[in-house]
């Protein structure tokens, strides 16, 4: 007997989830644009798909990342999906041996122990492994269920899994998580009830059974028990499509894509569709989210990326996000959701089409140089920096030429972060022409928002694309600038598109251990804050942007410096508004600490300062820390 | 006689009366923009945003007079105006108000497009 009828919840739900799979898989691949198809083509040659496939066994079953994040979060997440992997393949290899045939329904291995019971040892057993299966199966499900009692307890101790919030699910998540939830139990009940009628099971089933069958009809039980599972399952495969467990299928599709090469574009597309498909609201961004300062949760990742896959974002939820990526730093699927959010904004302001046709009249000069300084639209907001860095170069004996003295053509990132790449591409294209011409070999720039688009979207053959952070530091490590030390504590502050956008945080930190003493802060490198000043963000008004300057300041200021550093100038503006502490970009730092400087009194004006607030709070009986960084120093 | 009338004046001239007319002009777009960037209630005209302006040394462009034109509802023509601005966000940044004045950008962008003036 390999047929039932309560079989059929579970194999019709299975056959419409296939389906469903295979028609979503289809109309993705196809609908790639022509240099993602491309790559998919090269990638399924080349050998990715290896690195790809482990990705995929690292990440979909072990869930590396998950546990990188919390362990308890990890092993939660772990006993879920390689639990129910492994009592797939397990249960598969049982069905074949018992059945002695490898082509069984594919409902068979299942429900296996309703329709094999017999206590037997199996001829590959008997020689092997006595009771190999009846324990591994047992095993397995004691695994998934320890995963589902963590999942119970999260609910209302998240804390315990590294997060404060979780996210809110909307119905359709509930009816999935609940039948997701009922299978393994439901599956424990029927082993178990089967095992109670047929003296049956393993260590786990066994005992329960016969425990149940000392007081309950087990022989009544059994048989509703097997439907009740199969239902669970049936329903869950059913809702799947629709409800977050849609990233169980899809993130492999997306492991798969990236490691070919195909990246968010800058218009939403399918793969765009396939990165919103892959999100899992797990709610690991939620709490790393500035915006939640600010009072907007809708607009943090999970349900941002929620509303998009169900169609019901608004301009305000695209525009409410400050770009800064911690979002995607924590995300255990690595969707980018800084990409998306852009992406969704080209959709909003496609009405949005300015006309540059006056740079054609703006003349280029033709100084031949070695290298072109660019301070930036928001560095000659901070004039203090292009003074400080005039200063640093004129020293080095650099034939520099500073590009934008009396004004620039803006970079065009902050274009593209409003979704107009169009309008930005007529910026570059700008730009390009008039440092191309310069003939230098170097490009420094102050503003890591200009930083990120001069190296990553302008094409500059031949010419180095750099920070001031690493090219202060080669000027430093190179002789060409002297700098003495200090004992000022400072604390650095990693800028959104230099450290997370760019990858850049040791230059700085190198740069500044010449300099001051160095003090660690809880949230730093990649997991540095956001200063709330972004141009990223669209919709925020300032009050909001000022809360949550404020929360970051807090971060930032704990271990009492004297010095608040940064090597944006936007950050900088941004921090100065609100900081007791005195805020410095990198270069300034650099221009006061060589030794020919006469304005070095600035440098120590704040030290003093910081130490008078010191004292007095001591004298206030409040306990106050100054971390030795160097002793020798301080 | 005009020679000397103009020496009089010391090169200084008088412009000519005007007066709103909203028989022509539409607060239709600023109520939209409004709606929109409700910071823009906050403006007060003081033209720190045109002085900072990254397209204003190269252009006319002024946000200051973008604003006003659109409170006024003296709305034609501005959708060449409006075309000028990079969004660098220099202007936000320097705003004793606090006007969200990128995302003013964008809404009077848009609004120029969609309202029926």
């Amino acid at each position: 007997m390999t047929f039932n009828l309560f079989v059929i919840p579970f194999f019709g739900g299975m056959l419409f989830l296939l389906a469903v799979i295979i028609i979503r898989f289809t109309a993705w691949l196809a609908t790639l644009d022509r240099s993602g198809r491309k790559k998919l083509g090269h990638g399924l040659l080349n050998g990715q798909i290896f690195p790809a496939t482990w990705e995929v066994f690292m990440e979909s079953l072990l869930h590396r990342r998950m546990f990188r994040q919390n362990k308890l979060l990890g092993f939660m997440h772990m006993s879920f999906a390689f639990g129910w992997f492994l009592l797939i393949v397990m249960g598969n290899l049982e069905s074949r041996i018992y059945s002695g045939n490898h082509l069984n329904p594919p409902y068979y291995p299942i429900f296996l122990k309703f329709f094999v019971h017999d206590k037997r040892a199996l001829p590959f057993e008997l020689y092997t492994l006595p009771g190999f299966f009846r324990f591994i199966m047992d095993f397995l499900l004691l695994f998934i269920l320890s995963g589902l009692v963590l999942a119970f307890i999260k609910r209302t101790r998240s804390k315990w899994f590294g997060m404060k919030r979780t996210t809110q699910h909307n119905k359709l998540d509930k009816w999935a998580i609940t039948s997701l939830w009922l299978i393994f139990p439901m599956r424990l009940l029927a082993e178990s009830f089967t095992a109670g009628v047929y003296q049956g099971g393993g260590f786990l089933t066994n005992t329960l059974g016969m425990a149940f069958a000392s007081f309950l009809p087990v022989e009544h039980l059994y048989y509703p028990a097997w439907w009740a599972y199969s239902i669970a399952l049936g329903v869950f495969f059913v809702t799947l499509p629709w409800s977050r467990y849609m990233h169980i299928p899809t993130e492999v599709l997306l492991i798969y894509l990236r490691h070919f090469g195909i990246k968010t574009g800058k218009k939403p597309d399918s793969f765009t569709d396939i990165e919103i498909h892959s999100c899992p609201r797990c709610g690991v961004c939620i709490d790393v989210c500035q915006m939640n300062y600010a009072g907007k949760t809708d607009a943090t990742p999970a349900y941002f990326l929620r509303s998009l896959r169900y169609g019901k974002q608004n301009a305000i939820q695209d525009a409410n996000c400050m770009l800064c990526g911690r979002c995607h730093q924590v995300c255990p699927v690595q969707i980018d959701t800084v990409g998306i959010r852009m992406a969704s904004r080209y959709i909003d302001n496609v009405l949005v089409s300015p006309s540059y046709n006056y740079l054609d009249s703006i003349q280029i000069p033709e100084p031949r140089v070695d290298m072109l300084y660019f301070a930036g639209c928001m560095g000659h907001l901070t004039p203090s920096v292009k003074k400080a860095m005039v200063k640093i170069l004129d020293a080095s004996g650099e034939n520099f030429s500073f590009m934008d003295e009396d004004g620039s053509v803006c970079c065009g990132r902050p274009l593209m972060m409003a979704g107009l790449p169009e309008a930005a591409g007529e910026l570059i294209r700008k730009n390009t022409e008039t440092i191309v011409k310069s003939g230098a070999k170097t490009f420094v720039t102050s503003c890591p928002i200009c930083f990120k688009v001069f190296s990553e979207e302008y094409k500059l053959p031949g010419i180095e694309v750099l920070h001031h952070s690493q090219y202060l530091l080669r000027l430093v490590e190179s002789g060409k600038i002297k700098v003495d030390a200090s004992p000022v504590l400072a604390v650095y502050h990693d800028p959104c598109e230099l450290g997370r956008g760019s990858g850049i945080f040791e230059e700085p930190r190198r740069l500044l251990n010449k300099m001051v003493c160095l003090a660690d802060i809880s949230q730093q490198r990649e997991h540095a804050l956001c200063c709330g000043g972004s141009v990223g963000d669209l919709a925020m008004n300032y009050n909001e942007r000022t809360v949550i300057r404020d929360e970051a300041l807090k971060i930032l200021l704990e271990p009492n410096p004297d010095l608040l550093v940064t090597a944006c100038p936007l950050c900088k503006k941004t921090f100065d508004n609100g900081s007791d502490v005195m805020v410095m970009d990198l270069a300034e730092i650099v221009s006061e600490r060589m030794p020919e400087s006469s304005d070095s009194t600035l440098f120590e004006a704040p030290v003093t300062q910081s130490r008078q607030q010191a004292s007095l709070s001591q004298e206030a009986g409040k306990e106050v820390k100054f971390p030795v960084c160097n002793p020798e120093l301080r | 006689m005009s020679d000397i009338k103009e020496k009089v004046r010391f090169g200084f001239t008088v412009n000519k009366d005007r007066q709103i007319d909203y028989d022509a002009n539409s607060k239709k777009l600023a109520s939209t923009v409004i709606i929109a960037e409700p910071s823009l209630n906050l403006c007060i005209s003081c033209g720190t945003c045109a002085a900072t302006c990254t397209a204003a040394q190269f252009t006319d462009f002024s946000l200051r007079r973008l604003i006003l034109l659109v409170r006024r509802g003296e709305v034609s023509g501005l959708e060449n105006e409006v075309t000028k601005c990079m969004l660098c966000g220099k202007c936000q940044l320097v705003c004793p108000r606090g006007v969200n004045t990128r995302n003013l950008i964008l809404q009077i962008h848009k609004a120029l497009k969609n309202t029926v003036l």
